[in-house]
């Protein structure tokens, strides 16, 4: 169609590039509590979620807008924060020698990244590039409801479609195949707090925890929103009243 | 009384002493306090306000994000995000200005709107009209170098359409292209001079503004029986009385801006936009913003290139001369009863053209932007000029007052005594 076309030479002048393959369907309401208007998150759910991702998903997914001191806002103490950052070795310097050093991580670290770059991640993937994870729920179309819908949806592929080599079948991923294979499995890892690590579990503690990662600010922002609200009406009121009186003696 | 002085009518020395020397206070004592406002106002005459209020939070929120803001490709999208988490409040004035854009265009429409049905564009308010088309652009041109700026896939591919269309212009066209860009593709150079320029033209809007606001203090405001005020009666002071109904536009206003800033915050944007620029991907469906949406729909709806580009300004030019493809005498729709029913059609129409933008450009949706299209520009090239001389308008009322009032009431002066008529002001 000479529509399509115009288009394609609209986008051609730039570059010539892969488009995403087929839309999913939007994905089910996994009915999280953090969702509604006034939702919070679960401290619980938060460092099971932080679990998960330290033991699975940071093989592979970095998370470069996130520092360790960030944890002390799920619940972590200090101490345990700080443990955490002293497991990962961190790339520091130049020191008085010019030489870079390792050094144990501290609060004021970023997450270390798995891979020290893009390349690297792509070899070590079948040339596929497992995403920063820092912002997911916000830069996915079903958000958290997404995410949980694809790390529980890798199912057998329906007869008749075939899976490319390095690719696995996923209903929740556009076009349905997907460099990253199924991570979760029952009872991978055993959670700190004696909760059991179903995939159903294990999938909307990371979720919860990525959902907090993308948009930390959320709980006070709803709480603050609520106070501006209640002192909108009131102050609307007053400014109601205030305009009925100034103009009862006008007929308008 | 010294030669040169202003002869100024407060009490206050140090205000007197001032206003003889610089008479802003007399100033806004006509402009805003005395000024003779139609007594018929209905709530669409907030708008004006509420957009004055929206371009001052823009400007506010906006000087403390470039604080804070680093205009480079490999440093902009991490930048937005660190505002967003470790600036005092970062995540309010991001989600203040990114979400007051969405609203600021919602007032405006809504301003035109109410311009348009109530004829606020006839003589003598022609370049009143023009100015608010200007802001129109100048709005335009720089909500889309802000949406640039995230450094998003949408800012990226976006900025990558748009510019590309300056291509279609015959003979110059990839030159232009090439100095919009400052290289040979979207990159570094087009991000840092979108963001001087976003940073500049909110401050040209604010000057067009201020001659918009000057224009309208010459001719005063239009109102929804389209009638001219002739005299007190027909008027009230603007303080109190539109100082004390704009402010319950205003709660509401910032009631709704609220509740999208802290409860749903990203409603109205795309998610795509949250993932980092990549030139080597290109996003299933590139789709702008919702307010450029109706334009975009007649951009593609169009086979050819450089005519739909033509079109798409067309459609923002035709506005310029509004005023004189509507050739009838009367204002208000009101007392135009066909007129009226095309107007509405025509809104209805924009709005499935809103619809129809954001849709791929394929199948039955080309169609219906087809359609939409010619609509959007049959009513201000055929409906309108020939209404103007085959329509039988209703009656006019004799004057606002004889309308409000009734027909037997008695029509003495306003109800606060002398205070319609303006205080005279030396013209220096
Ligand atoms: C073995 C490495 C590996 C592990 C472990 C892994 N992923 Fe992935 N992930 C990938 C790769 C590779 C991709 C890119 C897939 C593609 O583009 O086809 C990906 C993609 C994703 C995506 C993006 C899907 C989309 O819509 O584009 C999400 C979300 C995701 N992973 C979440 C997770 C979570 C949560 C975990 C931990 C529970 C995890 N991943 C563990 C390799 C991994
Ligand atoms: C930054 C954007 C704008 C601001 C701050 C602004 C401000 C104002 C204000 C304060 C008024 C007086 C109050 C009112 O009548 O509602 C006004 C009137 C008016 N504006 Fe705007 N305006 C803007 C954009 C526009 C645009 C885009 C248009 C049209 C394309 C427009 C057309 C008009 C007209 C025709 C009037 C006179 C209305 C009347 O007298 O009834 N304005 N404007």
């Amino acid at each position: 169609m000479r529509i399509v076309k115009a288009l394609a030479v609209a986008l051609s002048l730039s570059f010539a590039s892969p488009v995403l393959a087929a839309e999913a369907p939007p994905p089910p309401d996994a009915r999280f509590g953090f969702a509604g208007l006034f939702g919070t998150f679960d401290r619980g759910a938060l460092q099971r979620g932080f679990q998960v991702y330290k033991e699975v998903c940071s093989a592979c997914h970095s998370m470069r807008l996130l520092s360790y001191r960030n944890l002390l806002d799920i619940g972590l103490t200090d101490e345990q924060v700080r443990a955490i950052a002293a497991e990962y070795q961190i790339t520091d310097g130049p020191n008085e020698d010019g030489e870079m050093f390792e050094r144990p991580g501290r609060l004021s670290d970023r997450f270390r990244r798995p891979f020290p770059n893009e390349q690297a991640a792509r070899v070590a993937n079948n040339g596929a590039y497992p995403v920063d994870l820092s912002v997911i729920t916000k830069a996915r179309a079903g958000g958290a409801n997404y995410i949980h819908a694809l790390l529980t949806g890798y199912v057998d592929p329906p007869a008749g479609v075939e899976v490319m080599p390095g690719m696995n079948y996923n209903a929740w991923f556009a076009g349905n195949q997907i460099a990253m294979p199924n991570v979760l499995n029952p009872g991978q890892l055993e959670f700190a707090d004696g909760t059991e690590a179903t995939v159903e579990q294990m999938s909307r503690d990371v979720t919860t925890f990525l959902a907090w990662a993308a948009e930390p600010e959320m709980e006070r922002r709803r709480q603050m929103g609520v106070k501006v609200l209640i002192f909108l009406a009131i102050l609307g009121g007053l400014v109601y009243a205030t305009k009925r009186k100034v103009w009862a003696d006008v007929k308008h | 009384m010294a030669i040169g002085l202003h002869d100024s009518s407060f009490k206050n020395p140090v205000v007197r002493w001032v206003d003889q020397r610089l008479p802003v206070f007399t100033m806004i004592q006509k402009e805003y306090g005395t000024f003779p406002t139609p007594r018929n106002f209905n709530y669409f005459w907030n708008f004006g306000a509420l957009a004055m209020i929206n371009l001052m939070i823009m400007i506010a929120t906006g000087v403390f994000l470039a604080m804070h803001y680093t205009a480079h490709v490999d440093h902009a999208f991490e930048s937005v995000e660190r505002i967003m988490r470790d600036v005092h409040f970062g995540w309010l004035i991001r989600y203040a200005h990114m979400n007051g854009a969405h609203l600021f265009f919602a007032v405006v429409f809504i301003h035109i709107w109410r311009g348009m049905y109530y004829g606020s564009y006839k003589a003598p308010r022609e370049l009143l009209w023009i100015l608010g088309v200007i802001i129109f652009l100048l709005m335009m041109a720089t909500a889309f170098m802000g949406y640039v700026l995230p450094w998003g896939q949408m800012s990226f591919w976006g900025a990558t359409v748009i510019t590309n269309l300056f291509s279609a212009i015959p003979l110059i066209g990839p030159e232009i292209v090439t100095y919009l860009w400052g290289g040979f593709s979207v990159d570094n150079p087009t991000l840092n001079r979108f963001f001087s320029l976003h940073f500049l033209l909110p401050f040209v809007i604010t000057g067009v503004v201020f001659l918009h606001v000057a224009a309208l203090h010459i001719t005063g405001s239009n109102n929804p029986l389209g009638i001219e005020p002739k005299g007190p009666q027909d008027t009230l002071p603007f303080h109190p009385y539109y100082t004390a109904k704009d402010s319950v536009g205003i709660v509401v206003y910032l009631a709704v801006f609220a509740f999208l800033i802290f409860f749903m915050p990203n409603y109205l944007g795309h998610a795509d936009n949250y993932i980092p620029a990549n030139p080597l991907v290109t996003p299933a469906h590139i789709v702008p913003e919702w307010y450029f949406l109706p334009f975009y729909a007649i951009l593609r709806a169009v086979p050819d290139k450089l005519g739909g580009v033509i079109l798409m300004f067309g459609a923002i030019a035709v506005l310029f001369v509004l005023p004189w493809l509507d050739t009838s005498k009367v204002r208000s729709m009101r007392f135009r009863p066909i007129a009226r029913i095309a107007f509405l059609l025509w809104t209805v129409n924009f709005m499935v053209l809103t619809w129809v933008g954001a849709k791929p450009a394929e199948g039955h949706y080309v169609l219906i932007a087809q359609i939409g299209t010619m609509i959007y520009f049959a009513y201000f090239l055929v409906v309108l000029p020939a209404l103007g001389r085959l329509e039988r308008p209703l009656p006019l009322p004799e004057s606002i007052a004889r309308a409000v009032l009734g027909p037997k009431a008695q029509l003495g002066g306003g109800p606060v005594p002398g205070a319609a008529t303006a205080q005279p002001m030396e013209k220096a």
